[in-house]
């Protein structure tokens, strides 16, 4: 399972380059239908509206609308921006989207890379965004970005730690950080002999659940934690002064991290790719696997984006002090529970 | 004399020297940060320059003006029923309610009376207005605070109300309707028990508005024992309406004095709040748009028959002299004193709005705070930018 078996015998070349277009893929199709299915229509439904209608039927072709409007428009850099860092900021934060995605198993032969510290690889990964969003604020010249790039950093940093003890439970419980592991640990598992659907980690790992939702809430700059961009008070933060391509790429890297984290949590504490009843050894899952984990991915985006439509924001300090002293606690607690009920049973 | 000066310096450089060791690694350079004129949180174009210390703010100074039309000047070439056309575009959000004292400042000039009919049907209206204008603020505070779905139900009611006003009035946003006399026309058929409709459909709105934001645990995080106006303060800075209400001061033009509206012959309550921060100000006005649901309700039941216009002569000229009247208008105290020289342009109308006091307590409010509770003050003060530069 170490690397990834075709039935047909591939050159080097040629399997980097479907990798690549299948890493463009996974990227890009999870973004673009969260995008539609929550930010056009769901929170149109929510907020008593239709959403966009009239691009493609009911609205479908609106992403397509939206990109072609932004490859349009002008691309503006601030006469005093800092040109080279300004250009590069937004490929930075792509950078970590994309390094995000290969650790994701899509089945078990299904996957970009098979690392033992899948898991650790992610939530290194994850951090590299924010010198990019630290780039963009600073390279702006502008107030607003700077004010708004300082709160990303000072946000980031204090929620990269919930997030990681967050992970550590189902860490301890299935006993490796390899992702495929993990996965095959919450299909082959049984809650109190009972194995019949497996035993997906958000059952026993619950609170860990929650923190990492929260602290991915707060990683994705979103409701109730998106001062950063705070668009009623920093106009936008660190994207004001964004236009055009450069600001879709900010745009796509949003969403489809958004898709990735999903996808993380859902593969952590969901099952990932595996349904119950079948045997997750089955080919069968190189198929079926991709789908089953978007639809997980689309159960746990749906929670992340109902905050999003949902909350008011905290403000900076609030939001340190959820941190610090709620979430930080919490997941200690949790992972020496799951510590010491590991070595009870 | 020079001596206590000296020993003053020399105690205050002293000090300075001791902040500056103490300082020396922490040493910051303020930022002087331009909110506005052109912000999503000033509604238009308020600037407020504020001088900030990392986030914190040190001074705050609004600047206003940026709006100004020059409508008081504007009045004096203009006849009395020209005027109201102006005067609908000073606080635009409750149109109607900005008629009425000029209209009534005017009839107690001509010493003519409305009809009984024309008051009632003139108080539903108001209070038509005060609930147009409010509900926007219930759902817009949310959008201030980053809660984006609140104000697109504020939209959403609001627009029922409109249709109301509109259906009496032609005008959706500008009714122009009050006369000197009375009014420009009677009801329309059907309107009163339509209006018990969306009357109810605001209650709904505003229980609404009490689960999704006043009770939300992070709106009251944000609001509660922010922006803090004592009572004594508030009045001094001459604030009005729900601000000061929210302070603690009970005072209601509508009940507390003669206005020329039916207001006193109807059963409702004027709400109060002790705390005087941002969350106290939402909360009265929640209230307030429920107590102005009951007064339309009553008035509905009330309005008894009779003309809509008294008799008053086709070419207005109003008798020289001067007369001041103020009412409870949506955002707080709004009051017109008209000087006429008994031609058929008034001589002087000098406006009083409730906003320009209102925001004019900026300076001492936002001192000390953080960045988003700037921008959380302002949204409770709740301020129309031409209420403020008119």
């Amino acid at each position: 399972m170490n690397t990834l078996i075709l039935a047909a015998e591939l050159a080097y070349w040629q399997q980097t380059s479907i990798r690549a277009v299948v890493g463009l893929a996974a990227v890009l199709l999870p973004a673009g239908t969260l995008v539609y299915l929550f930010l056009f229509k769901m929170m149109s439904f929510m907020q008593s509206r239709l959403g966009p209608m009239e691009a493609g039927p009911y609205g479908s072709m609106q992403l397509l609308a939206e990109v072609g409007k932004f490859l349009q428009k002008e691309d503006i850099i601030p006469a005093k921006a800092d040109r080279v860092v300004f250009k590069a900021a937004p490929y930075v934060v792509l950078v970590s989207t994309f390094l995000l995605v290969l650790v994701i198993p899509g089945g078990p032969d299904l996957m970009f890379i098979d690392v033992d510290t899948g898991i650790f690889l992610a939530l290194a990964v994850s951090s590299i965004s924010v010198i990019g969003i630290l780039m963009a604020g600073w390279a702006s010249a502008s107030k607003y970005s700077l004010l708004g790039a300082l709160r990303a950093t000072g946000q980031l940093i204090a929620y990269e730690l919930p997030l990681v003890l967050a992970v550590m439970g189902v860490v301890i419980q299935a006993g490796t950080l390899n992702m495929q592991g993990i996965v095959m640990a919450q299909a082959q598992g049984e809650i109190f002999g009972f194995g019949g659907i497996g035993s997906p980690f958000i059952i026993t790992q619950f609170l860990g659940f929650a923190i990492f939702l929260v602290a991915v809430q707060a990683e994705l700059i979103q409701p109730p934690f998106d001062m950063p961009v705070a668009e009623s008070e920093l106009v936008t933060g660190y994207l004001t002064e964004y236009s055009g391509m450069r600001f879709l790429m900010f745009f796509i890297g949003e969403f489809a991290t958004a898709g990735i984290f999903s996808a993380l949590a859902a593969t952590l504490f969901l099952g990932g790719w595996y349904v119950p009843g079948l045997d997750p050894t089955d080919t069968l899952f190189n198929v079926i696997g991709p789908m089953v984990l978007m639809g997980k991915v689309i159960l746990v985006a749906f929670l992340i984006f109902w905050f999003r439509f949902t909350f008011p924001r905290f403000r900076e300090d609030q939001l340190q002090t959820l941190a610090w002293k709620v979430l930080i606690p919490l997941s200690l607690i949790n992972i020496v529970a799951t510590g010491v009920l590991k070595v009870v049973f | 004399m020079t001596a206590t000066t000296d020993a003053r310096k020399l105690a205050y450089i002293a000090g300075q020297a001791a902040d500056a060791r103490v300082n020396v690694e922490l040493e910051t350079e303020g930022m002087t940060l331009n909110i506005g004129p052109q912000h999503p949180a000033t509604h238009g174009t308020l600037r407020i320059i504020v001088r900030l210390d990392g986030e914190r703010v040190i001074a705050a100074e609004p600047v206003m003006g940026y709006m100004h039309r020059g409508y008081e000047k504007l009045t004096e070439v203009r006849t009395y029923p020209q005027i109201t056309t102006l005067v609908n575009r000073i606080d635009w959000l409750g149109s109607f309610a900005n008629e009425v004292p000029f209209i009534l400042a005017a009839e107690r000039l001509m010493e003519v009376e409305a009809p009984p009919r024309a008051q009632w049907i003139r108080t539903a209206l108001f209070e038509l207005s005060r609930i147009a204008n409010v509900v926007l603020f219930l759902g817009d505070m949310g959008v201030q605070l980053g809660a984006i779905t609140p104000v697109f139900f504020a939209f959403r009611d609001r627009e029922f109300v409109l249709n109301q006003i509109e259906a009496v009035t032609g005008g959706r946003f500008h009714p122009n309707f009050d006369r000197i006399g009375g009014l420009k026309d009677d009801l329309p058929k059907g309107w009163i028990d339509e209006t018990r409709g969306v009357l109810d459909r605001i209650r709904t709105f505003c229980d609404e508005m009490e689960d999704l934001v006043a009770g939300n645990e992070i709106f009251q995080a944000r609001t509660r024992g922010i922006g803090v106006i004592p009572a004594d303060v508030g009045l001094s800075y001459g604030l009005s309406g729900a601000n000061i209400r929210a302070s603690g001061v009970d005072w209601d033009l509508r009940r507390d004095s003669e206005m020329g509206l039916v207001h006193r012959e109807l059963d409702w309550k004027v709400w109060t709040h002790p705390d005087g921060d941002s969350f106290a100000r939402y909360w009265v006005r929640l209230q307030e748009v429920r107590e102005a649901c009951t007064i339309v309700g009553q008035c509905l039941d009330g309005i008894p028959s009779g003309p809509v216009m008294a008799k008053v002569p086709r070419i207005i000229k109003v008798p020289a002299g001067e007369a001041y009247v103020e009412t409870e208008n949506p955002l707080g105290i709004m009051g017109y004193y008209i000087v006429s020289k008994g031609e058929l342009v008034p001589y002087r109308v000098k406006i009083r709005s409730a906003s320009f006091n209102n925001v004019s307590i900026t300076p001492w409010l936002l001192k000390g705070v953080y960045v988003p509770d700037v921008i959380s003050i302002l949204a409770s003060l709740y301020f129309i930018l031409g209420d403020i530069d008119r």
